[in-house]
């Protein structure tokens, strides 16, 4: 008996835990037949819909199951075993660990062979789009000021001009971004000039953000004159909204960001078919040559890039670097100590 | 039964096993290596990297820092997309990384230490340092290990083992290919004597003086030794034969003689009629002693061939001459028809053989007929051409009639020996000719045509 209610309040407490994801959107795509694709994911409902609705012209069969969490949840679900058949997120790094510790169940298909060598790892991890990290700023609020193309010119310009950009900068949150965690981590490893650039902002109160989506409402509304590292790819679809046109994407010329958003079958899968299949959607997508009507940016426009040495970030071992819980401490203590200066 | 064996096929299968027994030696060396060099190469990278890691290890306000190189990772990265591992201990306890990765055994302090083990459902290579580092309550023993999973390392020996088995199955194929080369080769003298041996006459019994490989000189001393001895013997059972002729023929001359003049003493039909059959019987003796002695003749001669330049026609009318008693006893008219026909010979052996071909005639004639001997030549052949009024040669074949002892199908009631075509075809032979036989179409009573056809001088 005392078992039973151990067993009981275990049950409890593990229900409890499933229940405390924090779920941002979530939407059942009907299918013809019984079986869910249950999708988790970190792209916006919105953008991602799409793409599903292309799934299930190919598989009308599939009701597919869309959870859209935030890239740490994500991470933390899989590697709890949460039971979804196919895992989507921006954080590549997060990913790759997932990949790396055995939490993906590798899978091949003729068009996973299409994809370039940097756009998959090992058969268990597949790049499906590829998306620089942006400057967006407000028009209106830069009136009369040059548009800087480097990050020195933006650092000039931030310096320069304290009164104008006081508490009108925004930027990700690091510690509970998993992909403003990524992009800082990457700039860190290019540029020294990041640390500049967060000192300057330090002084000018910015504005910290959780996702891509708010700072770029933000920019939108002038409530921000500049938002440095957002996501390219939510900005080009805001900007296509935005009737106003008082929203403008700058993207630095000394170099870029650009991130893989990546899918993996989680281990725990059980639909690993339709999940190949929309592997296997997604992927073709991603390789389109034209950019279409899709709301998420195709690969095929990184590769340019990638011949230059501007590829994108590498999907590799290397990504758990920041990932070390000594690193991303020193990390973020060094962030906040730049960032934060009241 | 023997199952006869071919020393080419034995020397090749040989040689063909032998090949393939080093081809897959070989490979299993490449691959063994092969397995080796990958193992070394991923053991390097992964002592570069927990080199770069524990050079980032300090004691910063009493406590272990360290902080994760890039490259310590991206050159991991950079060799293959194998599955990565760390874990980094202060006094057994982790500081960062996977907690339940195992480490290789203990090594001395600095010194790089290399284990194969399982980790998370994967055969994984992991490297592993150890240094001491003063931190504040004393010095504290860090190992640094990083692991990496063996599929990368494992894909290149693969791939090296497959390239190797490509080649070691070309290497075998070539190897093949030349040890037929080469069993041929080596037993070309063998068939090169066999060849030799084997295109000679059949009376040839010379010794064979050829160079032969030291392991064939035996054979061919022994071969020669036992061509020697068969000559001999062959030589004096021709001796012997011709020595018993020879001795026959002086008595049963005698005996014919005597028999001659108790015929014509003899007094009533009876005795006289039996004396006929008596000197009958001994002229056929004295005739087969006669063939059986120019056969020896012809045995010894052809061996040592006299030739000269001789006019056929006047061998012809030599030898007609000499049969002409014979022949006129018989009323049998002998015929020359002869122009000048050149031939380069042995003068005995060819009268031996032309008179044996004019006994012949004579002997199956009937009586007051003709023998004609027609003689014609062109500059590559002289002809010589007996042709009887006789009863024929009989049915074809007429080859069988050279065999030695053999007669015609109608020589019945006739005496003969069956030597004399025989010596015939053997005496043209030795001069490069040959007989032809034919049944006569000169006459309506038919006969028999006996050609000598030599090459002309």
């Amino acid at each position: 008996m005392r078992y039973f209610c151990l067993a009981f309040g275990l049950m409890l407490w593990t229900t409890s835990a499933a229940t405390a994801l924090d779920i941002e959107e979530q939407r059942l795509f009907p299918g013809t037949g019984d079986r869910v694709l249950r999708v988790l994911s970190t792209t916006d409902l919105d953008l991602f819909a799409p793409y599903i609705l292309s799934f299930q012209e190919v598989r009308p069969e599939i009701s597919v199951d869309y959870t859209v969490v935030s890239s740490s949840d994500l991470h933390r679900e899989i590697r709890d075993g949460a039971q979804f058949d196919l895992a989507i997120s921006s954080a590549m790094d997060l990913q790759f660990q997932l990949a790396n510790d055995g939490f993906a169940q590798p899978y091949r298909s003729d068009a996973i062979q299409n994809l370039p060598d940097w756009a998959r790892w090992r058969d268990l991890i597949f790049a499906i789009t590829a998306e620089p990290a942006v400057v967006v700023i407000n028009t209106d609020r830069f009136s009369g000021l040059d548009l800087p193309a480097t990050r020195q010119d933006l650092i000039a310009l931030l310096r320069d001009n304290p009164d104008h950009f006081a508490g009108a900068v925004g930027t990700y949150d690091v510690r509970s971004s998993g992909l403003g965690y990524l992009f800082a981590t990457q700039d860190d490893r290019a540029t020294d000039a990041y640390w500049r650039l967060n000192e300057v902002m330090g002084r000018l109160e910015p504005q910290l953000y959780c996702c891509s989506g708010q700072m770029i409402d933000d920019v939108g509304s002038g409530r921000l004159a500049l938002a440095y590292n957002v996501l390219g790819s939510y900005a080009a679809d805001r900007l296509a909204a935005d009737e106003g046109g008082r929203m403008q994407i700058l993207q630095m010329q000394d170099f870029t960001n650009v991130m893989l958003r990546t899918v993996l079958i989680p281990t725990p899968a059980q639909n690993t078919e339709a999940a190949g299949a929309m592997i296997d959607v997604l992927t073709t997508l991603g390789m389109r040559d034209l950019p279409g009507e899709w709301p998420l940016p195709s690969l095929s426009l990184a590769g340019p890039l990638e011949s230059s040495g501007l590829g994108p970030i590498r999907l590799g071992p290397a990504l758990m670097v920041y990932l070390d819980p000594l690193n991303r401490r020193t990390f973020l203590t060094e962030w906040e100590n730049a960032i934060e200066q009241q | 039964m023997i199952k006869r064996r071919s020393i080419g096929r034995r020397l090749t299968l040989l040689l063909a096993a032998v090949a393939a027994l080093l081809s897959a030696l070989s490979w299993t060396m490449v691959t063994m290596l092969a397995r080796e060099a990958a193992q070394r190469t991923q053991d390097n990278v992964l002592a570069a990297s927990i080199t770069t890691i524990s050079e980032t290890l300090r004691s910063e306000q009493g406590e272990i820092r360290l902080e994760l190189p890039y490259a310590a990772f991206a050159m991991l990265g950079a060799i293959s997309e194998d599955r990565v591992f760390y874990r980094v201990t202060v006094n057994e306890e982790t500081l960062t990384g996977y907690s339940d990765l195992p480490s290789p055994d203990a090594g001395q302090q600095g010194q790089v230490m290399f284990g194969s083990d399982n980790y998370r459902g994967a055969a994984i290579r992991m490297a592993a340092t150890r240094r001491v580092i003063s931190a504040g309550d004393g010095p504290k023993l860090v190992t640094v290990t990083v692991a990496q999973t063996r599929d990368g390392a494992g894909a290149i020996a693969a791939e090296l083992s497959q390239l190797a088995a490509i080649l070691s199955v070309a290497f075998f194929a070539v190897a093949v290919a030349l040890s037929a080369v080469v069993a041929a080769t080596s037993l070309r003298p063998l068939n090169e004597i066999a060849a030799a041996v084997s295109r000679r006459g059949p009376s040839d019994l010379r010794p064979v003086q050829r160079a032969a490989p030291a392991e064939l000189v035996p054979l061919l001393s022994a071969l020669n030794r036992l061509m020697d001895r068969l000559r001999n013997s062959i030589r004096r059972s021709e001796d012997f034969i011709a020595e018993a002729a020879h001795r026959i023929r002086t008595p049963l001359a005698t005996v014919r003689a005597q028999a001659e003049i108790a015929l014509h003493t003899a007094q009533g039909d009876n005795d006289q009629e039996r004396l006929r059959r008596i000197i009958r019987a001994v002229d056929e003796s004295s005739r087969s002693a006669g063939q059986l002695l120019d056969h020896a003749t012809v045995a010894f001669r052809t061996e040592n061939l006299t030739r000269g330049r001789l006019d056929l026609a006047e061998l012809a009318a030599n030898t007609v001459a000499a049969v002409e008693p014979t022949a006129s006893m018989r009323d049998i008219r002998l015929h020359l028809d002869a122009t000048q026909a050149h031939i380069d010979g042995d003068a005995i052996l060819l009268e031996s053989a032309i008179r044996n071909v004019l006994d012949n005639a004579i002997k199956y004639s009937p009586e007051d007929t003709t023998v004609s001997l027609r003689i014609t030549s062109d500059p590559d052949e002289a002809r010589l051409e007996v042709c009887d009024e006789g009863p024929g040669l009989g049915e074809a074949p007429f080859d069988a009639l050279t065999e030695r002892f053999r007669r015609g199908a109608n020589t019945a009631g006739i005496v003969g020996s069956g030597l004399g075509l025989t010596i015939v075809a053997e005496v043209l032979a030795a001069h490069g000719g040959r007989l032809e036989l034919a049944s006569s179409t000169n006459n309506e009573r038919g006969g028999a045509c006996v050609t000598f056809v030599l090459p002309s001088a």
